[in-house]
């Protein structure tokens, strides 16, 4: 039995989220400087120079890319051999969320009721998901994510007569219908299959994946390349104002449906795809 | 952002300025601006439903929103990250603020065809600057005081002097869109 201190986790988390916030992953920082070699639209060239500009000028500053710093997604996989010590491990990860909230100088965007939406003023609770495995592995993913591109992120229950063309429609209509508002260019995460909500969380889940990486399974891989190239099409482009580049990429989870079912969730993430990861 | 080809513009902004511009100019904005998002925005409705115009935190007249909840200053910083945000979600609000003589708003992403009309209608713009430029566009901004709603936290109105903040125009008052014209120019069928 491996034992882990919640202030090491507290810690970790802190740090993820400044990090995450403030300094864009390479693999990103490669995509929008292939997106510029690629979109035809002037405005979009000068609007993924400005993107571009923005990120090397936060990271020098250690500042948020974005005002929007995001919902705290978190992903625990948690070896089932770790025995965590000095407290709880939800508190745990929420007091790190709340201390690399307030002392990077994050913004705190979390109402405690939907409806009643008072403000909780440290970005606390986090939204946070535990996959238990086996072996003593300790490892945290954080998503910080913006509301801009999370509201335009739709699910629909497909019927299985719908197929992979009904999938690729609804994941067409859905980045259409979103147009500039989620700021494209985009990382499409698609979960297709589960349940409902099972659904939902494979696309999350997308975007935990390298930026750019296909799918293990060939028959999703193409699925993959054809969706880009579909969504490319559209004219939506940098910002919505008209381009080329519309997406940056699609990642597509599947996993098991019900007999009766083919769910599929879209979840939108804009131009910073954000991530970071940390093992313990 | 091309300087040379930018508009230099002041707020607040008249009927003569605002009639000369056209979608896809870029502008560079200097002046007062007013920040508001979703929850102010409301307050604000509130007041103009019951016809409190007096009561309202700034005069709308010939004056600009730009829709950003900024990250918090860090010591010796004038504002943090302060970009733009969702327009849309304002869309409910907007027309009534352009009535009261609001002339342009700031945000990303297209506006209803009901804030299309009350554009046309009242002589007003909308400016799009770069979503998820925050700490880029913070740098334009020289100023910040929270004049209302401080309970709001990042939702609190602000008065911001900006210089040269670098917008486009996505909406004219000739009820022209840049963000339809835009994605018909590249969209392949």
């Amino acid at each position: 039995m491996r034992e882990l201190k919640t202030e090491t986790i507290i810690s970790a988390v802190k740090k993820m989220c400044i990090e995450a916030n403030c300094v864009i992953g390479e693999g990103v920082t490669a995509a929008l400087e292939k997106a510029l070699t690629t979109e035809e639209s002037p405005q979009g060239k000068e609007i993924l120079q400005q993107i571009l500009e923005n990120n090397r000028l936060a990271k020098k500053n250690m500042q948020p890319t974005c005002q929007d710093t995001g919902t705290a997604v978190i992903f625990i996989t948690l070896g089932q051999e770790v025995h965590i010590t000095g407290g709880d491990l939800i508190e745990a990860i929420n007091e790190g969320v709340r201390q690399g909230y307030t002392e990077g100088y994050l913004r705190k965007s979390i109402v405690a009721d939907p409806i009643k939406r008072k403000n909780t003023g440290d970005n606390t609770p986090a939204t946070i998901y535990l996959d238990l495995v086996a072996g003593d592995k300790f490892q945290l993913q954080i998503l910080p994510k913006g509301g801009g591109s999370e509201n335009m992120s739709a699910l629909k229950m497909l019927k299985p007569s719908e197929g992979i063309e009904g999938a690729k429609k609804f994941v067409i209509e859905t980045v259409k219908k979103a147009g500039a508002n989620p700021c494209p260019p985009i990382v499409v995460g698609v979960g297709i299959g589960g349940t409902f909500e099972g659904a939902a969380l494979l696309s999350k889940k997308a975007h935990l994946r390298k930026l750019g990486a296909r799918n293990p399974d060939p028959f999703y891989a193409k699925l993959e390349e054809e969706l880009l190239e579909e969504i490319n099409k559209l004219g939506i482009g940098p910002q919505g104002l008209g381009g080329r580049v519309t997406a940056l990429a699609v990642h597509i989870n599947q996993g098991p449906a019900h007999i009766t079912a083919l769910p599929v969730a879209v979840n939108i993430n804009c131009h910073a795809d954000r991530y970071k990861v940390v093992v313990l | 952002m091309n300087k040379d080809t930018a508009l230099a513009l002041r707020t607040p902004l008249t009927d003569e300025v605002l009639a000369e511009l056209k979608i896809g100019d870029k502008v560079k904005l200097s002046g007062v601006v007013y920040t508001a998002r979703d929850a102010a925005h409301r307050r604000l409705a509130e007041l103009l439903n019951k016809n409190q115009i007096a009561q309202l935190p700034f005069d709308p007249q010939g004056q600009v929103i730009y829709y950003v909840g900024p990250t918090p200053a860090k010591p010796g910083q004038i504002i943090g990250s302060a970009g733009p945000t969702t327009s849309f979600r304002m869309d409910a609000y907007t027309p009534q603020l352009l009535a009261a003589g609001l002339k342009a708003t700031i945000g990303k992403g297209a506006r209803s065809p009901e804030v299309l009309a009350a554009m046309k209608k009242y002589r007003a713009v909308y400016l799009v600057a770069v979503g998820g430029a925050g700490a880029l566009l913070s740098q334009c901004i020289k100023k910040a005081e929270v004049i209302a709603y401080d309970d709001l936290g990042p939702e609190a109105i602000r008065k911001l002097e900006v210089v040269d903040l670098p917008l486009t125009v996505a909406n004219d008052i000739q009820g022209n869109d840049l963000y339809q014209e835009g994605i018909k120019k590249y969209a392949i069928a």
